[in-house]
């Protein structure tokens, strides 16, 4: 089902602020990853808000639901989010990459509220995804465990032994998004090493799949129920994202990867982001 | 104000100057050719450049197969993910086959910046040093960095060269001959021996001229290749100075200062202090906020210099 009116309304604001924080944050460092944080907007909006049972006030309580950032370089998506929730104070974003500040370019899992692993080396979240998986079901717990992955991530072969791993425990409550935005560091995924056939390869890895438009708040929540409702096999959802999303001179180009706007361009994303 | 420049950009010319005279020379990077500056040498010898993509095992796994086949790999990424990640394909398809495999780690140390502790390389020269066979070098600039690009090439066996990312001033001369395995004496003292290893060489030129200042007499040793390092060198120095500082952009844990203490303590038993970081990560910060947090600069080298000699420090 559609969100109603008053929440699709919500989300639209929601994510322009986010991409506001993203653009403002990046700029005020002088350097950051925009353009994977820009796709993954509306993913992790909708997790965070519908769907993730945690506490902002208690965030280390014991059976909450746990995310992990694989593709640890989009903390200006994730740190947003996070503040927007209430695990931080808003202001605190404008510290982002400050050396006396925590809100560190990769996410640090000791100091930050609301972070469940430290992550910045590309191809190691679905296994701790796994981990709290696998321990979810031995103590009973109802707990989930979401893992989000970049497509040139998937050149890691550890996502792949994680993947046979979560398979092979029918690790239901386990649930990876991939943010399929075709394009990684260097070019596009498929002209460095290509993840053609993606929903192919997760199926023949015993995984469930559901591939979507990751920009599309509505497919995105239904896409996280499915998840809750699939039985005996983890789910991938495959996100089909643009890269850079909402600032057009960020999209669809690798050169926003790890770029940051300068005074100039900021004030034209701001426009655009208005 | 010294020149600056990138030791990345002077890893690149030195690669494409290489590439232009030996068509053995191939490239490998993992999605970080723009970072790295392997571009350079994709644009100039498309044929002879292969992005592997994210997968930093299969790179240096690729690159061995490459020298297995005859020729010369210089494989590149970020130097953590790489001496970290595929610690055991460069163990056991490089250095226990002894492939001719060239290592190359970039974003070395403080250069990595605001990209904050998972990308901060501060253990890599301590995991590389423990690899048998493996050479290990730490140029100090990009005028350096071109010699020990070219020497790397030449030399016939693995290597770990450490690149770094963001400009820093140049400190050595293109004349200055460069030689695997041999330090350079940068000045000759009798008080105390400051032995530096890759960009410290700066800081440790303004540590040594504070301290002729304050009448010390300080002897600069630069140690470019940490292994095999040139014992001999370090040894006529403490034995005549009795004292040695090492300073290192790196842990101090397995690094120069380790390498150096080993020698001193079988050989010739000195006074040492260690410079570098403590048993700690890094965190997010500009190249100079992070020298100055880790306390790697000049002053801490003059400080420990008196400390180490006794001398009251006024100042
Ligand atoms: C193990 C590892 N290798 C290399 C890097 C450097 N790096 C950071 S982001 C990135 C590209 C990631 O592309 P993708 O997964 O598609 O992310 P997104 O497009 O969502 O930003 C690379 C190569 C890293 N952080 N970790
Ligand atoms: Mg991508």
């Amino acid at each position: 089902m559609d969100f109603s009116k008053e929440k699709s309304e919500f989300y639209n604001n929601l994510t322009k602020t986010i991409r506001r924080h993203i653009v403002k944050m990046t700029n005020h460092a002088g350097s950051g990853h925009p353009g994977g944080s820009l796709s993954a907007t509306e993913l992790l909006s909708v997790l965070f808000f519908e769907h993730m049972n945690v506490d902002s006030n208690n965030p280390d309580w014991q059976d909450r639901d746990c995310f992990f950032l694989s593709k640890g370089h989009c903390t200006p998506v994730f740190y947003s989010v996070l503040a927007e929730k209430g695990f931080f104070p808003v202001d605190e974003l404008m510290t982002f990459r400050d050396v006396d500040g925590r809100l560190h370019g990769h996410p640090c899992g000791e100091h930050i509220p609301g972070v469940d692993i430290s992550s910045g080396s590309l191809g190691q979240g679905l296994s701790v995804a796994n981990g709290v998986g696998l321990i979810a079901k031995l103590d009973g717990s109802n707990r989930r465990s979401y893992c989000m992955i970049g497509d040139g991530e998937l050149q890691e072969g550890q996502v792949w032994e994680a993947a046979m791993t979560s398979a092979q425990y029918n690790l239901d409550n386990v649930c990876a998004i991939i943010d399929w935005n075709k394009i990684q560091l260097d070019d596009f995924v498929e002209n460095v090493k290509g993840v053609k056939n993606l929903g192919d390869k997760f199926r023949a890895f015993g995984w469930h799949v559901v591939e979507i438009d990751g920009h599309d708040i509505n497919a995105v929540n239904e896409a996280y129920k499915e998840a809750k409702r699939t039985k005996g096999r983890p789910t991938a959802i495959l996100a089909h994202t643009v890269k850079g999303k909402g600032v057009s001179f960020m999209e669809d180009t690798h050169d926003w990867h790890g770029m940051a706007p300068n005074d100039e361009q900021l004030e034209t994303a701001l426009k655009e982001l208005a | 104000m010294a020149n600056q420049e990138a030791p990345r950009k002077g890893f690149a010319d030195a690669l494409i100057r290489l590439g232009e005279k030996h068509d053995n020379l191939v490239v490998l990077d993992a999605d970080c050719a723009k970072s790295n500056m392997t571009n350079l040498y994709k644009n100039r010898f498309p044929d002879r450049f292969f992005n592997i993509g994210i997968s930093e095992c299969d790179l240096v796994g690729t690159a061995a197969g490459m020298a297995v086949a005859g020729k010369v790999p210089f494989a590149n990424a970020y130097a953590n993910f790489l001496t970290g990640r595929a610690f055991d394909q460069m163990r056991i398809s490089v250095c226990y086959s002894n492939n001719n495999v060239k290592i190359v780690g970039h974003n070395a140390g403080t250069s990595a910046a605001q990209e904050g502790a998972t990308h901060l390389p501060l253990e890599d020269i301590s995991l590389m040093r423990s690899l048998p066979r493996m050479t290990v070098i730490v140029p100090a600039d990009a005028v350096e960095m071109e010699k020990a690009v070219e020497a790397a090439y030449y030399h016939e066996g693995p290597i770990y060269l450490r690149v770094g990312k963001l400009p820093v001033p140049i400190v050595t001369k293109k004349e200055e001959p460069f030689k695997i395995g041999k330090a350079i004496k940068y000045r000759e003292g009798a008080d105390i021996t400051i032995i530096s290893t890759g960009i410290m060489l700066d800081e440790s030129l303004k540590a040594v001229a504070e301290l002729e200042k304050q009448g010390v007499s300080a002897e600069l040793l630069h140690i470019h290749t940490i292994k095999p390092i040139d014992k001999e060198a370090i040894i006529a120095s403490a034995a005549k100075t009795k004292h040695v500082i090492t300073v290192e952009e790196h842990s101090i844990i397995g690094g120069l200062g380790s390498a150096v203490a080993e020698v001193l303590s079988e050989h010739q038993p000195a006074k040492l202090r260690r410079i570098g970081t403590n048993d700690r990560f890094g965190v997010s910060g500009k190249m100079d906020e992070l020298l100055d947090l880790f306390e790697l600069r000049a002053h801490r080298i003059v400080s420990t210099a008196n400390e180490l000699l006794g001398h009251r420090v006024t100042s």
